[in-house]
């Protein structure tokens, strides 16, 4: 059963920084390479939510990103299509219209994103509105000044809320950990957040700096094996924000692999949030197959 | 080695192709490489496979007392020189280890059976560093002893183990170099070829000959070495019994000794921790280096209101952690150092069964050959099981619970041991007060095995006397008046 605030803040274990970046640091010492390195860059693909989110977003720019979500690279055959792409709710309906025939997932942001500072009414209609057109999956942002203010019943219920309103999209949380400032913090969101009805646990809108560090990913990964080991609930976890290179990318599956096991390995459980990561991981692929590094212009940019 | 995985790693081998062996090793002495007077050499084991590396010279006594002529013979000129150059050849040295770095972790890898990515990450990396710190001392022992004439101590006999070859080497033969002793180390017999590699680099950085000697051998060279008229100081790092025996040996002969000695650590969570954190180092703690470290943290005590909570995370910790070829990179736990050793592991753990011991292992295959141990867990164990009371120099961690701040003090304390603890706590009041209170000579907060050449490392009780590392580590090789 969800646990209260009062039950949350007493189980909420304390985290300490310099241990996490330690054992960060050793899961980065580990070497993929051969077969395991080809198969983890076509799980990174195929785990990446295509992301644009920004305010000169067109219907042209969405519309190319939609093409390109499941013709990855087409000079190279079985390539998987990416999880998800993930828009604003005004680009919805849009993107479903594109992808329908895929499987390709449309992911909404709302509750005001990227800051959240918008009334609890406002964020429920924008999150329907986004439901509405069809969006599968909702990535909502907490109310970090309330968190910062102690006011943890509110951010609770504001989630529940959200998560309602979700219908049958799946409900991301993110955290905007570059803003909770510790990882404590995190922990505490994290926890918050699960028991609040999240489907999947994200750190960041990829506005602030820093976004997706592998020490909060990490600190956010345990508060998901808690709650499997307390519950047998398996929750989702997407890193977002700062993920741009396929190494990075291949030592978060290694953390997922080591902290949460392999029945996480998948996209239905864990996601990058990213914009540039997958021409990286299309270009480590191709160095995989032809032996070179291909120029940058041969992978298209949409 | 792990079943039913959806991603497994692939093997990710280092590389042995550019290192140099050779195929037999003769003695370091007086800087020339000499036959042994015995005739006799012995096969040194990958205890990976089984392999055989090199064959090694066994020192007798008359081998022995070369070394130890040599090291007499280069005393007055090395310890006049003066102590800006003393340094030069240090730094020079710790340079030359830097260079070949690579080759050194490999070379460790494969004579000892630890995994590369501690011999890459932690040992050589250490070893150079103690090289540098103790160069930097050289010509400011003023300093280090304020208004106190500093002399050298004479020829100093080094005997050191199998569980950290070269970084014991480094720990022994830095400081004594830079206070101005000769040297006659011996490394132990498991373990003969980084101590070997490291006098090819001290030939090549050009050391005064006869100023570091380096024998190779069993017991009975050690004892020759111990027993030498001609010694001035022992510094020993081994097992608690010899340890015995050479302070009997030297009793009355005016030899100076450090002794490094064995170690039942206690490692102390409470239930304020930062759990998780706190998992990984009992982890590290107990099972760096397959547990072969004297200050390994192999008797873990839990706040029992949180011990279901720990045994559940450690346990879930252990299955991700990789047993096998010391040479992958991705290996945590490598080869057992000998068949002895594992021997005696298993020994323990079979006591510990029969002692009525709840036992966990995690599920692993091992590889067919070679020399290896799970890592293993005793479970609600008692003071009076006596997996908690000795020495085991493995992977085995045994897990007791406690109540209350004195009675995990008296616990703790209660071991002819006294070596190393470890306290886990988010209060800070907490963790001075068990500093005060644990008779260790490292006591750890919220971290364990960390070492640092600038932090004095030493026991007491059964553990040993002397420190080593830091300023202390130059007192043990110094007269002053």
């Amino acid at each position: 059963m969800a646990k209260t605030i009062s039950q949350i803040l007493l189980d909420t274990p304390k985290v300490d920084k310099v241990g996490v970046e330690e054992r960060v640091a050793r899961i980065q010492t580990r070497s993929v390479k051969g077969p395991s390195k080809s198969q983890g860059l076509k799980m990174v693909l195929n785990m990446i939510d295509l992301t644009t989110l920004e305010g000169k977003d067109t219907q042209g720019k969405v519309r190319q990103m939609c093409y390109k979500a499941h013709h990855l690279h087409d000079a190279i055959p079985n390539l998987p299509a990416v999880a998800a792409v993930c828009v604003y709710p005004s680009m919805v309906k849009l993107a479903k219209k594109e992808l329908r025939n895929t499987q390709v997932k449309i992911a909404s942001v709302s509750t005001a994103f990227p800051s959240g500072q918008a009334p609890l009414e406002v964020k429920i209609i924008d999150t329907k509105f986004a439901v509405d057109n069809g969006a599968d999956e909702i990535d909502m942002v907490i109310s970090r000044g309330r968190f910062l203010q102690g006011e943890f019943q509110y951010v609770y219920d504001e989630i529940a809320q959200i998560k309602e309103a979700c219908g049958k999209a799946r409900l991301k949380v993110i955290l905007e950990t570059g803003e909770l400032a510790t990882l404590d913090n995190v922990r505490l969101a994290s926890d918050i957040a699960i028991h609040a009805g999240a489907d999947f646990i994200k750190t960041s809108t990829g506005k602030i700096q820093p976004a997706a560090t592998m020490q909060v990913t990490y600190t956010m990964l345990m508060a998901i094996q808690d709650h499997f080991a307390e519950t047998g609930n398996m929750i989702g976890m997407k890193p977002a924000g700062g993920i741009s290179t396929a190494k990075l990318a291949l030592h978060n599956l290694i953390m997922v692999k080591e902290v949460l096991g392999d029945d996480w390995l998948t996209n239905e459980w864990f996601r990058f949030g990213a914009s540039s990561l997958a021409n990286d991981v299309l270009m480590q692929i191709i160095k995989n197959e032809s032996g070179y590094y291909a120029s940058p212009d041969y992978i298209s940019i949409d | 080695m792990k079943n039913k995985e959806k991603w497994p790693l692939s093997p990710s081998m280092e590389s042995t192709q550019h290192i140099s062996l050779k195929k037999q090793y003769a003695l370091f002495i007086d800087g020339k490489w000499v036959a042994p007077n015995s005739g006799k050499y012995f096969p040194s084991i990958n205890p990976a496979d089984e392999s055989h590396i090199a064959d090694i010279s066994h020192a007798n006594e008359k081998d022995v007392d070369l070394a130890v002529r040599a090291a007499r013979k280069a005393f007055p000129s090395w310890s006049g020189l003066a102590p800006s150059e003393r340094a030069k050849y240090l730094f020079r040295i710790a340079r030359i280890m830097q260079e070949k770095s690579r080759e050194l972790a490999v070379i460790e890898t494969l004579d000892g059976g630890k995994p590369i990515r501690e011999s890459r990450d932690i040992d050589v990396p250490l070893a150079c560093n103690h090289f540098f710190y103790y160069a930097g001392w050289a010509d400011k022992l003023a300093y280090a002893f304020p208004n106190r004439q500093v002399e050298p101590l004479g020829v100093a006999g080094q005997i050191i183990p199998w569980n950290f070859p070269l970084l014991m080497a480094a720990w022994k033969i830095a400081p004594a170099l830079a206070t101005g002793n000769t040297v006659v180390l011996k490394p132990a017999e498991t373990t003969s070829l980084t101590a070997l590699k490291l006098a090819e680099i001290i030939e090549e950085a050009g050391l005064p000959k006869g100023v570091v000697n380096i024998i190779t051998g069993f017991g009975d060279t050690g004892s020759a070495l111990v027993n030498h008229p001609d010694i001035n100081k022992i510094a020993f790092t081994g097992s608690t019994n010899v340890g015995k025996i050479i302070q009997r040996a030297i009793a009355g002969t005016g030899k100076k000794a450090t002794l490094e000695l064995g170690g039942k650590s206690a490692n102390i969570i409470f239930d304020d921790a930062p759990i998780d954190q706190a998992v990984e180092g009992i982890v590290n703690g107990i099972f760096f280096n397959q547990g072969h470290v004297c200050c390994a943290g192999s008797r873990l005590f839990v706040q029992e209101n949180i011990a279901d909570k720990v045994i559940r995370k450690l346990k879930l910790r252990m299955k991700s952690l990789y047993v096998g070829n010391p040479l992958d990179k991705n290996t945590d736990i490598g080869a057992i150092n000998s068949k002895e050793q594992l021997k005696t592991i298993e020994s323990y753990i079979s006591i510990g069964k029969k002692e009525g011991a709840e036992i966990y292992q995690p599920a692993c295959d091992l590889p067919k050959k070679g020399f290896y141990c799970l890592p293993t867990l005793f479970l609600h164990v008692a003071q009076s099981h006596t997996v908690v009371q000795e020495e085991i120099f493995g992977p085995v961690l045994t897990i007791q619970t406690f109540r209350t701040i004195d009675e995990v003090i008296q616990k703790a304390n209660n071991t002819p041991y006294g070596l190393a603890a470890g306290v886990w706590t988010d209060k800070g009041s907490r963790i001075f007060n068990l500093t005060t209170k644990l008779k260790a000579g490292v006591v750890w907060a919220n971290t364990y095995n960390k070492f640092d050449p600038t932090s004095p490392f030493g026991g007491y009780k059964e553990s040993g006397f002397g420190r080593e590392g830091g300023i202390h580590g130059l007192a043990a090789y110094v007269k002053l008046s």
